[in-house]
């Protein structure tokens, strides 16, 4: 045993208290909206011959346009958080946009739908659509927690049902005719109303997440659902609050368009599912759950945003767009899972 | 170099190839150092095995012993030092050249596809082939039932791993393993999740193997395993070799010694608390086809240990009471009174708290950092508001002292529960059951895969609590834990209690007669 005493040194009890600095991911991903916005700015100069971001419009437009999407996207990363996964939204938009909106006719309009239900106060057909996506979402919640199929099947058949009963409700009409209280939904503030709204609900929420009890609970079920059930969670209960909320979001998402365009369509909302769900795995979100923030979702939205507006601003073809624009989805969930390797490397 | 090991062996069904026992050690690892970003993880380590022989490698979480089994299975590459099989130096870039090159590693956790048949999962990659070029089904069956033959396994080929147990998963890994006609076998802690039966089995295999010429690399954290299976040990701390000796001539405490570097005393620091009143009776509990008529008493400041050999319903009783699979029928009384326990909630609401079994699985938020793993039950009660936000500043307080008291190493709460040692993350999943103040302590394996000074840093605690007045139920796969805590001890067996022993009548033989009936 002399040789172990020999090598032994005193363990050393004292614990290493170096503080590490951390930076939050949501400090990067903010760097590359920054640095795309440059790119776009400096190829602005060369090939267009005038500047991307001193343009107040076009910054307008960009974030208008991020709106609709950001609100929607809000819901998807809590979803996300909780280890699911929402492909309906989409189609819930226009199902709620197209219920909605007979509630939100003016008389003076020539094609009413339901002639008894025109200059009703805007919290009516408000109250409507997000009633129409909070329930929706409940039906997705309820699907993934009592029946225990897949997120991704339960989301995918009301992606498929909302849709029909979108167009199935106006026999494809299109409404619109709004009285001009609801349109002030999209357009008061001299038409920064949408940008308020999406900013408002993007505050609400991230406090939410971070300090309340609802947020613990979602990264929780999304982090170990049987951890979390042991930890006295109801997973049913909180899963079924996550999906009707996220629902309900939509159904604003829904409000805020129709009253922007001043129109409802049964083929309206197509793919917003997948930019959402785009914007929170760009913003850092892990689609494995349990991970991700709302401050990352708000600047993944905004990044797509600043891409759509910076192609069209450098006159780039449509096809190029989306040709980049699936690349960029690619490399952001590239990017973020040798983040989470390295992670683990550390140690 | 063994040109027999070198090529893909196909055929197993006869003899086993002659072995060249001329060199002294089949494997030889020489100044061996590997570092990670901010690591050294291996600090200049050798390790020598005989053929034929079980080497024990011995060390604390985080000593450096996976490291070095990675580096010697080709998984990790090592900075400097080398790898002699058979007395010559190889290098070893990839998890396969070790395997051809005749290294085996069985994984703690079992890497075999789950929805394969036993056969196709020995045999991938070197499938017999019929005369059209396809894979010959009948031919891979019977290799496979010969090469069991040899083995003592008594499994069949065509099953599908999924229906096998962990115990049963294994024996298809050794398999494989040989079936490489491999001279070094590495087993990462193989019994820490298979039954005593099951433990008795495998040794036999092992001794097999020994007597076939095998070098076979053993990571354990059981010391009685040690000395029922191995010739030889190493032992590694923080990353540096320590020293090799004969198993035959230690004792328990000099391992222990060089493993923690200082002397752990006292491994149980049991102490005389004077018992309160009841506050937890069970009576007549029974769930269905899992355990019948369970009735026991716990008194504040007693320790109740439970032993029974895995699968004897141990656990499940504590999962019923705590309400995560909720019995059949029976009472349970808190205080005297009847409560009725629907799920983990109300268990907590009543003053509960149970550590699970499984780190991993019922454990930790794996992707959470320590703030939010020991904050995750408390959120019910005293650090929300009205309006459902959570007190964090009074939270992180208390937890943070908690971590302190518990001597959690790590450089801040922040830091995400993965990267933190096996007896760490246990402390901070205790820690998360501490601050919700239990008056009943379920602990399930509280010290399973975990080293030396954590262990015994957590009997500590556990003897502590219980001075508090807190009623303990301590479940125990190792016999000498439960012996050394326990004021009483309660025995299954199948589904049913056999007996209650007090301390001063239980002691192995009285247990095990109980557990095995």
């Amino acid at each position: 045993m002399s040789t172990v005493d020999n090598t032994m040194k005193e363990a050393n009890d004292g614990q290493e208290v170096c503080k590490k600095k951390r930076i939050p991911a949501e400090v990067s991903i903010l760097l590359v909206l920054v640095g795309i916005s440059i790119m776009f700015e400096i190829l602005g100069w060369i090939f267009v011959g005038q500047s991307f971001l001193m343009n107040m419009s076009r910054l307008q437009i960009i974030i208008l346009q991020v709106s609709v999407i950001g609100i929607i996207a809000i819901g998807v990363t809590m979803i996300i958080i909780t280890g699911g996964i929402d492909l309906s939204s989409g189609s819930v938009v226009a199902m709620s946009a197209m219920i909605a909106a007979t509630f939100a006719q003016s008389s003076s309009w020539p094609k009413v739908i339901s002639p008894s239900l025109t200059d009703l106060p805007f919290v009516i057909p408000l109250a409507v659509g997000l009633a129409v996506g909070a329930a929706a979402g409940f039906v997705n919640g309820w699907l993934v927690t009592k029946t225990r199929i897949p997120p991704f099947i339960a989301t995918l058949g009301m992606m498929v049902s909302a849709r029909g009963v979108a167009r199935w409700y106006t026999d494809g009409s299109p409404v619109s005719g709004f009285t001009n209280e609801f349109a002030m939904l999209g357009n008061a503030l001299d038409r920064w109303m949408p940008v308020v709204i999406f900013i408002v609900v993007a505050i609400i929420f991230h406090v939410v997440m971070r300090y309340t009890r609802f947020g613990k609970f979602t990264y929780a079920i999304g982090a170990n659902p049987q951890a979390a059930r042991v930890s006295g969670i109801n997973i049913d209960r909180h899963l079924i609050k996550v999906y009707a909320i996220a629902g309900l979001l939509v159904g604003l998402a829904a409000m805020v368009a129709i009253a922007r365009i001043k129109t409802a369509q049964a083929g309206m909302g197509l793919m917003y599912e997948l930019d959402a769900i785009a914007a929170a795995v760009i913003g850092g979100v892990s689609l494995s759950g349990g991970r991700g923030r709302i401050a990352g979702t708000v600047i993944g939205a905004l990044i797509l945003g600043v891409m759509l507006s910076g192609f069209t601003f450098l006159r780039i073809d449509a096809y190029y767009q989306d040709i980049i624009k699936g690349a960029i989805i690619v490399t952001a969930v590239i990017i973020d899972q040798q983040r989470q390797n390295k992670r683990k490397k550390t140690t | 170099m063994n040109s027999a090991a070198v090529e893909e062996t196909v055929s197993v069904s006869g003899a086993t190839p002659p072995r060249d026992h001329s060199c002294e050690y089949v494997l030889e690892v020489v100044n061996v150092s590997k570092s990670f970003p901010g690591v050294l993880a291996l600090d200049d380590v050798q390790l020598k095995i005989r053929p034929g022989t079980v080497h024990a490698l011995m060390g604390e979480n985080g000593a450096g012993k996976s490291t070095l089994m990675k580096v010697i299975a080709g998984i990790y590459q090592p900075d400097s030092g080398e790898v002699k099989l058979r007395g010559e130096t190889i290098t070893l870039e990839t998890p396969l050249k070790a395997q051809q090159s005749g290294i085996a590693m069985i994984h703690q956790e079992l890497l075999l596809m789950n929805q394969m048949t036993v056969a196709e999962n020995i045999w991938i990659r070197r499938e017999p082939k019929n005369a059209f070029g396809f894979i010959d089904h009948s031919e891979m069956h019977k290799m496979t039932e010969d090469l069991f033959d040899r083995l003592n396994i008594h499994l069949d080929p065509d099953a599908e791993i999924s229906t096998l147990s962990v115990a049963n998963r294994q024996m298809v890994e050794i398999a494989k393993a040989v079936s490489f006609n491999s001279d070094v076998l590495i087993m990462d802690e193989p019994t820490s999740a298979i039954t005593e039966t099951e433990v008795a089995h495998l040794f036999e295999i092992i001794r097999g193997l020994r007597k076939q010429g095998i070098g076979i690399v053993y990571i354990t954290h059981k010391m009685s395993e040690l000395f029922e299976i191995a010739d030889e040990f190493s032992v590694f701390r923080d990353g540096k070799y320590i020293g090799t000796h004969a198993s035959a001539n230690v004792t328990r405490d000099e391992i222990i010694h060089m493993m923690v570097g200082r002397n752990v005393d006292q491994m149980f620091p049991k102490e005389e608390v004077e018992l309160g009143e009841v506050l937890l009776s069970v009576k007549n509990l029974t769930l269905e086809g899992v355990f019948n008529d369970v009735s026991f008493d716990v008194r504040a400041g007693e320790i109740l240990g439970f032993a029974g050999l895995v699968g004897s319903g141990r656990s499940n009783v504590a999962e019923a009471i705590f309400g995560v699979t909720p019995a059949d029928s029976g009472t349970v009384w808190i205080e005297g009174e009847e409560v009725h326990i629907k799920n983990p909630n109300d268990a907590i609401m009543k003053g509960m708290a149970f550590l699970t079994e499984d780190r991993k699985e019922t454990g930790c938020f794996l992707s959470l950092d320590i703030q939010e793993n020991i904050q995750s039950a408390v959120l019910h009660e005293n650090f929300v508001n009205g309006g459902g936000f959570v007190d964090q500043a009074k939270l992180n307080i208390e937890s943070e002292e908690l971590c302190r008291k518990l001597r959690v190493k790590t450089p801040d709460m922040e830091e995400a529960i993965e990267n933190l040692s096996g007896g760490n993350q246990q402390k901070v999943l205790i820690g998360r059951w501490l601050l919700t103040h239990p008056r009943i302590l379920i602990l399930d394996e509280p010290t399973r895969g975990i080293d030396v000074g954590a262990k015994a840093e957590i009997h500590t605690l556990v003897t502590q609590l219980a001075h508090k007045g807190v009623a303990v139920i301590m479940i125990s796969s190792e016999l000498p834990e439960v012996l050394g805590m326990s004021d009483r001890v309660l025995v299954m067996h199948e589904g049913r209690v056999t007996g209650i022993l007090d301390r001063s009548e239980a002691d192995q033989v009285s247990v095990m007669k109980l557990a095995a009936q």
